[in-house]
């Protein structure tokens, strides 16, 4: 039995202000999703939700690994769990090296059951580990020596938090936007690097508005997401279909989610103010 | 029970007998006399002097500390921090303000380096020690603290170096206070000309019985083209009162790094005040504070340029648990005369608790024209998305705290050249991160 990831009747709120109304998606390890959907729409929102940020608040529903329930789960248990998320805005640790934040999270994630305080993965190998991996995304091995994303580039934060998913390997990964900031040949590098790190061995929702990053992964399944519900799944025709001409048929066809997804935009525009 | 005999309140009877059981040259019993007449003519400080408008002191009952006296019973000393790993060129240890013992090694001592008992030294090394002890560095007028500890020093310890002696083994000091003890120890180190040493001292508490009084003074003479590394970790239980007044004279083309690490004491009142007095000195302070539970510590720094072409670069960074505060109060200094002065001050403070407080007052007094002075400081949470971020990597929500507090002191971890504190110091830090609220 492969492990499967499922998410039934998901609704989340943000202080207070209901975004998901209703989210249902099944992944199998080894599949690929793609995700999509107008900006605002929830899909970060989902993806934050699955690896537990304390301020997306589910209020309805579940999401379950294997059967076991995730939101009774810190995200750090999750992440134990085998859940990975590339975020769309990665943080910065400022006066924390990269290579000492990545050799503490690799040992946690490998021995789930390690307590605080108990030893790390010996030194060199993790260092030979991180070396390849980096050489690999063509890195550079002074970002090891770097402060986590402090100081970094839009596409260095992104090709950073490929590394980290290189390293984890985990079971599940959300990528969310992981292509934005990237430049045309970054984005290329960044599929295939997906790609080698074993779709197989994953099962991958890629957060995506453009189709350069399914190019090395082309999804079993897409959907599409619209005033924070799945409104529409397909496969790599319906991906095809929203890149190429938008939108427009799907806001037309679900007026009730459309509707949904104005207002939550128009709310942003005013708070935004 | 281990205690040093002391006698409740600084009487003058208690300082007659004092001074009658020491066997000082004359000219330190006058400067001990002038320092006792100014301690009696003032009051304590209290909240209309600019310095303590932030430090309350009223809960603090100087009659219920006296001068210390002869040691008795076993000597309870604690292990040091700062060692580890350490060839020392030499080591003293003092308990509730007497001298335990000191040692230096032979090869130091056959250069004339001095090293061990201030006040066993002052006597032996008059004529050496005159100019300087109680004199160069401090000023028993400045407040009624100053002039007790400048009347009633018992113990401290002397590093001094004769000129163009470079010592590439650093010196110790640990002074432990227990059963609410006393401590007035004098720190004086001079390094003669284009010599070079570097100092670590600690302070430290044992005992069931915690409390007690602190009220110390540094001078430190740093000469021509001398270099000086010294480091300060104090970490007095949290229920000291410790006042201190540290000074540092820099001369012409001589350097000086200071690290100072702040853990203990119930509240603290310290004065850091260095001088730059030749042309080409070079001053890189670095401090550290860590505070909890109702801890409030209060750093006056003072960077005083006198002479030309000097650089100094103050970094203190603050973080602060529960409802503990922190004072800084920076100061640069610049004198008519110190032109291409370079100065730097700087306070960042971290807050791990919603209750705890840290005030930041730094402050430009420039007479020179030529110069470049900046200063900065910065007050921040830590940050839930940060603690998110680390957690959705597996960190739990504690390692994430550790690791973020750690991280915002790096940057004066990066700055200590000597292995043994950067670890000691870092893990000091690492074992007080607690939940955060
Ligand atoms: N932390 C937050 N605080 C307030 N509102 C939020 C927060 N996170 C999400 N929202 C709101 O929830 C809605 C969905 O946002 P989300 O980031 O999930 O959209 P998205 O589909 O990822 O959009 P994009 O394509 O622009 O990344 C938006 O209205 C957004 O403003
Ligand atoms: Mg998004």
């Amino acid at each position: 039995m492969p492990d499967i990831l499922k998410i039934e009747n998901l609704h989340v709120a943000v202080a207070g202000k209901p975004i998901l109304k209703g989210v249902d998606l099944e992944i199998r390890r080894g599949q690929t999703h793609a995700l999509m959907g107008p900006n605002g729409s929830g899909k970060s929102t989902l993806g934050l939700a699955i690896m537990g940020h304390p301020g997306y608040e589910a209020t309805a529903g579940g999401i379950t690994l294997n059967g076991d329930e995730l939101l009774d789960m810190e995200a750090d248990e999750r992440a134990r769990r085998g859940i990975f998320m590339a975020f769309q805005r990665p943080l910065s640790i400022p006066g924390v090296k990269m290579s000492d934040f990545l050799r503490h999270a690799t040992t946690n994630v490998r021995n789930p059951d390690r307590k605080e305080g108990e030893e790390l993965i010996p030194m060199r190998e993790f260092r030979k580990e991180l070396k390849a991996k980096m050489g690999r995304l063509q890195m550079d091995t002074e970002f090891a020596r770097r402060y986590v994303n402090d100081g970094f580039s839009g596409g260095e934060m992104k090709r950073a938090e490929i590394l980290q998913l290189a390293m984890l390997q985990p079971k599940f990964a959300i990528l969310d936007e992981t292509d934005s900031g990237l430049d045309a040949d970054a984005v290329r590098l960044a599929s295939q690097s997906i790609a080698e790190i074993g779709r197989e061995k994953m099962g991958l929702l890629i957060i995506t508005h453009h189709d350069k990053l399914l190019e090395h992964n082309p999804p079993d399944f897409a959907h599409v997401m619209l005033g924070g519900r799945i409104v529409e799944t397909g496969g790599t025709e319906l991906a095809e279909e929203l890149h190429s001409q938008g939108y427009e048929r799907i806001r037309e066809k679900y007026p009730e989610a459309d509707a949904d997804n104005q207002q939550m935009v128009a709310k942003d525009a005013v708070t935004n103010m | 029970m281990t205690q040093a005999t002391l006698t409740p309140g600084f009487t003058k009877e208690a300082f007659d007998a004092f001074l009658s059981a020491r066997n000082e040259p004359d000219w330190l019993i006058d400067r001990r006399r002038s320092a006792w007449k100014l301690f009696c003519e003032q009051d304590l400080p209290g909240r209309s002097d600019e310095e303590w408008m932030r430090t309350d002191i009223r809960l603090f009952k100087l009659d219920s500390f006296g001068i210390p006296g002869e040691l008795q019973g076993a000597i309870e000393v604690p292990t040091p921090l700062l060692t580890a790993g350490v060839d020392l060129g030499g080591q003293g240890t003092s308990f509730n303000g007497q001298t335990v013992e000191y040692s230096v090694g032979q090869k130091w001592a056959d250069q004339g380096v001095l090293f061990g008992d201030l006040a066993q030294l002052a006597v032996e090394h008059s004529e050496l020690l005159r100019p300087y002890l109680m004199k160069r560095a401090f000023d028993s007028a400045a407040d009624k603290f100053s002039a007790l500890h400048g009347a009633c020093w018992s113990n401290g310890t002397l590093l001094y170096v004769p000129s163009g002696v470079a010592v590439d083994e650093p010196f110790h000091t640990l002074s432990a206070l227990a059963n609410g003890g006393v401590d007035l120890g004098h720190l004086l180190v001079i390094l003669e000309e284009g010599s070079e040493a570097t100092l670590l001292t600690e302070t430290a508490n044992t005992g069931s019985v915690a409390g007690g009084f602190h009220c110390g003074a540094t001078e430190i003479i740093v000469g021509p083209k001398a270099h000086l590394r010294y480091v300060s970790l104090q970490n007095w239980d949290q229920r000291v009162w410790h006042f201190s007044r540290e000074k540092v004279a820099v001369d012409g083309d001589a350097s000086l790094q200071w690290t100072m690490g702040a853990l203990g004491s119930r509240l603290a009142k310290v004065n850091q005040h260095v001088e730059l007095t030749g042309a080409g000195a070079q001053v890189q302070v670095n401090g550290t504070m860590f505070t909890e539970g109702r801890q409030h510590l209060s750093y006056h720094t003072r960077q005083h340029h006198v002479a030309p072409n000097c650089r100094s670069d103050f970094l203190y960074k603050a973080a602060l648990q529960d409802k503990s505060r922190t004072v800084w109060r920076g100061m640069i200094k610049v004198d008519l005369e110190a032109q291409k002065t370079d100065g730097y001050q700087r306070n960042d403070n971290l807050l791990l608790s919603s209750q705890a407080r840290a005030d930041a007052i730094p402050g430009l007094e420039i007479e020179a024209d030529d110069v470049r002075c900046t200063h900065g400081s910065t007050t921040s949470r830590v940050d839930d998305e940060m603690i998110f971020y680390a957690q959705s990597r597996g960190f739990t929500r504690e390692e994430a705290i550790r690791m973020i507090v750690t991280g915002f002191f790096q940057q004066i971890f990066d700055r200590i050249s000597i292995e043994s504190v950067r670890e000691s110091l870092g893990m000091a830090i690492a074992r007080r991160v607690r939940e955060y609220e």
